[in-house]
């Protein structure tokens, strides 16, 4: 009963908010998001033993149920998402937006959408969130993003629809290929993808594959996503780059490899390639890159790649590290842009080359920078160490095919890594100062949102048994 | 195991408050205050590392391992949060906690008149603590913890002044340059996991005898975890990040980039001994790496003029010969020139320190002379530093630096005679520092004349103490002729077992010393006759080369810097924007174009699409025929 909380708190809310004006519908958004960030708590606090579920009749003529249920993956990444949206209103609550009761009803529509993808346990529901979850951030983009939104949330919109679409072909072809009566229920459907011959699985791998690929992305369909990132106002980025890349990478888990051995046993060393390639491919970009929003955006592309690639590796230390790393790097990635809507903010611009000096004129922005960054590539008793450190583990040791020269190539991310976000402190922290257009080092509720961040970060870094024991047995019962 | 080794995570948790104190309230505390909380931290830690010390010297079996909690616990793969506690770590303790107290003393002064003084201190205490984690870990995992965090600790107090671009870039590229070497760690250790499900010392060394794995695994693991030395302790290819190192402040050059991180890669090879002892093809590379690195950096120091430069090169030389000792399998004659390295190195750099300080940030010798006058602690203390470095007899350099040249000898005559000619270069080089920065005439301006003047006591003590350490340090260590009794080797045993036989004829060996003696002798007379009245005139030739480090930040910039730049220019410019994203723009225009014409096609007429269904229908009766049949 406590999931369905998860979904209706957000979504009732989300509703209401339109309704509402100015700080109204702030403090809506604020009190929403603390509360369904205590649900998340209560349902991971109580997870440890066995999962918790949700059930009720939906359209039985379908074969379809409302059914949730939340193990130890689903409930942490509703914990991230409560926690990243609860953080994301902290911060925007010295913001001013136009129609706030509209842009946070559709953001607190979308976690509504999140919270369903991750928890829904019968196909068509999770198609139905997956879109609940998607179509908010079409209006947040092309209503409240930059200069260039209308062609870029376009793109977004035909390039993550047309993936929706081929996967919504593949799940109803899946549910009539079910024993007896035809059904959407996560059970069913991967007894009947199992049972499929192994020629029908190939080829219905890419059908259901290509709109996750697309939503985390995996290399070569990644193009939409820094335009987007860049274009979007900084929540929505928050919300595409911490939580819904999660998606993406949530439903291969739940709604591929199990449901389609055969199928990702003859793919996988394709795909393992191209996300290595990513990986590299990513990176480079990233250093010639002088704004900084893309140079993160593509920074992402890069640490997404390193997951997708250990998702079809075949390990169980690597299927535990990307449980790990989901969240890690959804924290991580969220103090990275809060920090960068903080310059852009003061100083107006988010071209390194214009900036400098923020270590002088704003030394609390720039140790959270700092930290931040540092936890980005991955140094140790930070988060992402934790999570870096087990996926490559489960690339080296991995079935996949070269899986030894496989992680060396992915190991040069690290250094690339270390290059390109280096040179984003360098320019925008040292330096001889550059003075901020407006307003002073970071306010209050900002400082608290990017303490929330840190305090994760670290604690996770020097002490990350919680994750790990939360997410522990869903790994091995992925990968047998 | 005793009272001291069960508060073992005191050593590492006591710079950990001192950066916590210091890193939360940099603000607000007051600078003294700050430098306070930075020593009385490190001192209490060298208290127990001190206590640690004596009751590991007196064990009778080893300590088991200190396991603080579950660190990754995931299936099979289980690393713990543990310290290790043996004659190798609490001989690293000491010398950490030791010369860094020193070292944090002196910067009490040194750091006096800088704004960020409470930072400095922040800092210096979180590179301990890292450089604790990095020899306490009880497995491969919890040293790369330390390994990282020193890397990171460099990083930040090499740019610490960091509104100057040249330091920054240099902090940078110290980084990057590790990164690199610490890729080869990384998958050294993935390897050990992969081969030997476990990182943990014991477990691995003691499955080295019993699991049976090719010999290649063996080697590969070696060179790679070498490879991760290579870039933390600065040597070949990996070195040139420790001369532009030098951008930090001066105490910070003596702790980190002379004393302690930079001998990482050494503890490490020492520490995974029983490993290379199985690879001696990889230990060949090692000891030749050592040696070329020993070799190329002491030709460079000769032509240097910065002198913080001079002890950098030097550095690189030196650690080179510690390789030369791994690389011949006498890993305790490694550690025992870590350990008398640091003491006089240490002593170098703040000596140079305690020079600087009083030529008002001045560092190019040309422009110094005469300084012993106004400065004899410094001078005294500064020469002790240079014969302990050249080795005459005596002094700790000698007893380290000829263990490990008779070592090579016994090894190959060939490393032998090579060694001895970068041992005479060191003696050169460091005398020419010597002579032109504190012997003739003063070469800087009246203004500096004037302000040349003795440092106040926070300098010049812990300059005596090391100059103390730099004479006796060497005594642990007597040569075989010498002494039955090698105290340091014989206090190494439980854990680090040499490879090879390093035993000579006495009359060899006293000859090996006489010779190198001599030749050191020679090569400060030499220094003194051409540095009596320097003459400085542009360098031509091969000493031009040298003066430009064989310009190999040159080459790295033209054969792998630039490179990937214009690489990635092109994947950013071509393959992503007109390649990739332009086939999907691509696609998007024709569905738009297909859609605006197919648009024309809904005109409206029933009688149209009457005769549209109708052909439609006609094509596809045709197609079926021809199909059925």
């Amino acid at each position: 009963m406590v999931l369905i909380f998860l979904i209706l708190i957000p979504l009732l809310t989300g509703i209401i908010s339109f309704t509402l004006k100015g700080d109204g519908a702030k403090a809506l958004a604020l009190i929403s998001s603390i509360l369904t960030m205590a649900v998340s708590a209560y349902v991971s606090g109580t997870n440890y033993t066995a999962p918790i579920t949700y059930a009720h009749d939906w359209i039985p003529i379908l074969g379809t149920q409302f059914s949730l249920v939340a193990d130890g993956m689903s409930s942490m990444l509703c914990l991230l998402t409560g926690i990243v949206v609860m953080v994301v209103m902290i911060v925007s609550v010295n913001k001013t937006v136009e129609k706030p009761g509209a842009f946070y009803g559709f953001l607190l529509l979308s976690q509504a959408g999140l919270m369903g993808v991750f928890l829904a346990y019968d196909a068509l529901l999770f198609y139905v969130f997956w879109e609940l979850a998607l179509i908010p951030v079409y209006f947040l983009c092309s209503q409240w993003g930059g200069e260039k939104r209308i062609p870029v949330t376009f793109k977004f919109f035909i390039y993550t629809f047309v993936g929706s679409l081929m996967m919504l072909a593949g799940l109803i072809y899946l549910s009539t290929q079910t024993q007896g009566v035809s059904s959407y229920a996560w059970g069913d459907i991967v007894r009947a993808g199992t049972s499929l011959s192994p020629e029908k699985q190939q080829w219905l791998f890419w059908l259901i594959f290509i709109a996750f690929a697309i939503k985390m992305p995996i290399f070569p369909f990644h193009t939409w996503q820094p335009d987007t990132y860049e274009q979007s106002p900084t929540p929505v980025t928050i919300i595409l780059s911490a939580l819904m890349v999660k998606m993406g990478l949530y439903a291969i888990l739940r709604w591929l490899l199990p449901v389609l051995p055969a199928g990702v046993a003859y793919w996988s060393d394709t795909v393992v390639v191209l996300a290595v390639i990513g990986i590299v491919y990513a990176s480079c970009i990233a250093i010639v890159q002088t704004d900084i929003k893309r140079l993160i955006a593509y920074s992402s592309i890069a640490h997404m790649g390193l997951m997708a690639a250990v998702a079809f590796s075949g390990s169980s230390v690597g299927m535990h590290g990307i449980m790990v790393q989901m969240f890690n790097h959804g924290i991580t990635i969220t103090g990275m842009w809060i920090i960068v809507s903080i310059i852009e903010d003061r100083w107006g611009t988010r071209d390194m080359t214009k900036l400098g000096g923020m270590a002088t004129v704003a030394p609390k922005m720039a140790i959270a920078f700092v930290i931040i960054s540092l936890a980005s590539i991955g140094l140790p008793l930070t988060n992402n160490f934790i999570g870096e450190f087990m996926l490559f583990n489960g690339l080296f040791s991995g079935t996949e095919a070269n899986h030894m020269v496989m992680m060396a190539i992915a190991g040069l991310g690290i250094i690339l890594g270390a290059v390109y976000t280096l040179n984003m402190i360098q320019k925008t922290t040292y330096g001889e100062a550059v003075a901020m257009l407006k307003g002073k080092d970071v306010s209050i509720n900002e400082y608290l949102g990017l303490a929330i961040i840190i305090s994760l970060v670290l604690f996770l870094g020097v002490y990350p048994k919680p994750l790990l024991d939360l997410t522990s047995g869903i790994a091995s019962m992925i990968v047998k | 195991m005793g009272n001291f080794s069960q508060l073992v995570y005191l050593v590492p948790l006591f710079p950990l408050i001192g950066f916590l104190i210091n890193g939360i309230f940099w603000k607000k505390m007051p600078k003294n205050f700050g430098g306070i909380i930075g020593c009385v931290t490190i001192f209490a830690s060298f208290c127990i590392s001190l206590g640690i010390f004596f009751e590991v010297k007196n064990a009778t079996a080893p300590f088991p391992p200190v396991v603080l909690f579950d660190f990754i616990q995931s299936g099979k793969l289980n690393i713990p949060f543990a310290f290790q506690v043996d004659a190798l770590s609490s001989l690293f303790l000491l010398i950490i906690t030791g010369v860094g107290f020193l070292i944090h003393v002196y910067s009490t002064s040194y750091m006096h008149h800088d704004e960020g003084m409470v930072k400095y201190f922040a800092y210096l205490n979180l590179f301990v603590f890292s450089m604790l984690l990095l020899v306490l870990g009880a497995n491969y995992l919890i040293m790369f913890i330390g390994w990282e965090g020193v890397g990171l600790c460099s990083y930040l107090l090499i740019g610490f002044w960091f509104k100057n671009r040249d330091y920054t870039n240099a902090a940078k590229k110290a980084f990057v340059m590790n990164r690199i070497g610490d890729l080869g760690f990384l998958v050294g250790m993935l390897l050990i996991l992969f081969n030997f499900g476990t990182l943990s010392f014991n477990d691995f060394f003691n499955q080295l005898h019993t699991n049976i794995v090719p010999a290649s695994t063996y080697n590969w693991i070696a060179l790679c975890l070498f490879i991760g030395a290579t870039g933390k302790s600065a040597q070949i290819p990996l070195y040139t990040w420790l001369p532009d190192a030098m951008a930090g402040p001066t105490p910070v050059s003596a702790l980190i980039h002379a004393a302690t991180m930079v001998t990482a890669g050494i503890y490490m090879i020492a520490r995974s001994g029983a490993l290379y002892s199985l690879a001696p093809m990889i230990l060949h590379v090692v000891a030749i790496i050592g040696l070329v690195t020993a070799i190329v950096a002491a030709t460079i120091a000769i032509k240097q003029y910065d002198i913080k430069k001079v002890l950098a090169y030097s550095t690189v030389s030196q650690l080179g010969f510690m390789f030369l000792a791994l690389g011949v399998g006498s890993y305790t004659t490694a550690v025992f020139h870590v350990m008398t390295h640091a003491f006089f190195k240490a002593l170098l750099f703040l000596g140079s320190g305690s020079v600087i300080h009083a030529m008002g940030g001045e560092q190019d010798i040309r422009k110094m002379g005469g300084l012993g006058k106004h400065m004899r602690i410094t001078q005294a203390t500064f020469l002790i530093g240079c014969l302990a470095i050249s080795g005459i007899p005596g002094f700790s350099g000698f007893f380290s630096k000829d263990a490990i040249l008779a070592d090579a000898f016994a090894h190959s005559p060939i490393l032998y005679y090579l060694g001895i000619g970068a041992a005479m270069m060191t003696a050169f080089y460091m005398f020419r520092l010597y002579f032109l920065t504190f012997r003739g005439s003063f070469r800087g301006t009246e203004e500096q004349h004037h302000h040349l003047h003795e440092s106040p006591a926070a300098i010049t003590i812990p300059l005596i103490v090391l100059a103390i350490l730099s004479i006796v340090g060497g005594y642990v260590g007597l040569p075989e002729v010498m002494s039955e009794h090698n105290a340091i080797a014989s206090f190494l045993s439980p854990v680090v077992t040499n490879f090879g036989d390093h035993h000579l004829a006495p009359g060899t060996e006293w000859t090996l010393m006489a010779v190198s003696v001599v030749a050191a002798v020679i090569m400060i007379i030499l220094a003194y006759s051409i540095n009596k009245k320097p003459n400085f005139v542009p360098n031509t030739g091969l000493a031009k080369v040298l003066e430009n480090k064989w310009y190999v930040d040159e080459i790295y910039d033209a054969i792998v810097v630039r490179p990937i730049e214009a690489f990635s220019r092109f994947l950013d410019k071509y393959a992503e924007r007109r390649g990739i994203d332009g086939i999907v723009n691509g696609v998007g225009k024709t569905v738009r174009w297909g859609g605006d014409r197919l648009r024309l096609l809904q005109s409206g007429q029933v009688g149209f699409y009457i005769f549209i269904m109708v052909m439609g229908i006609v094509v596809l009766f045709g197609l079926s025929f021809f199909w059925i049949k």
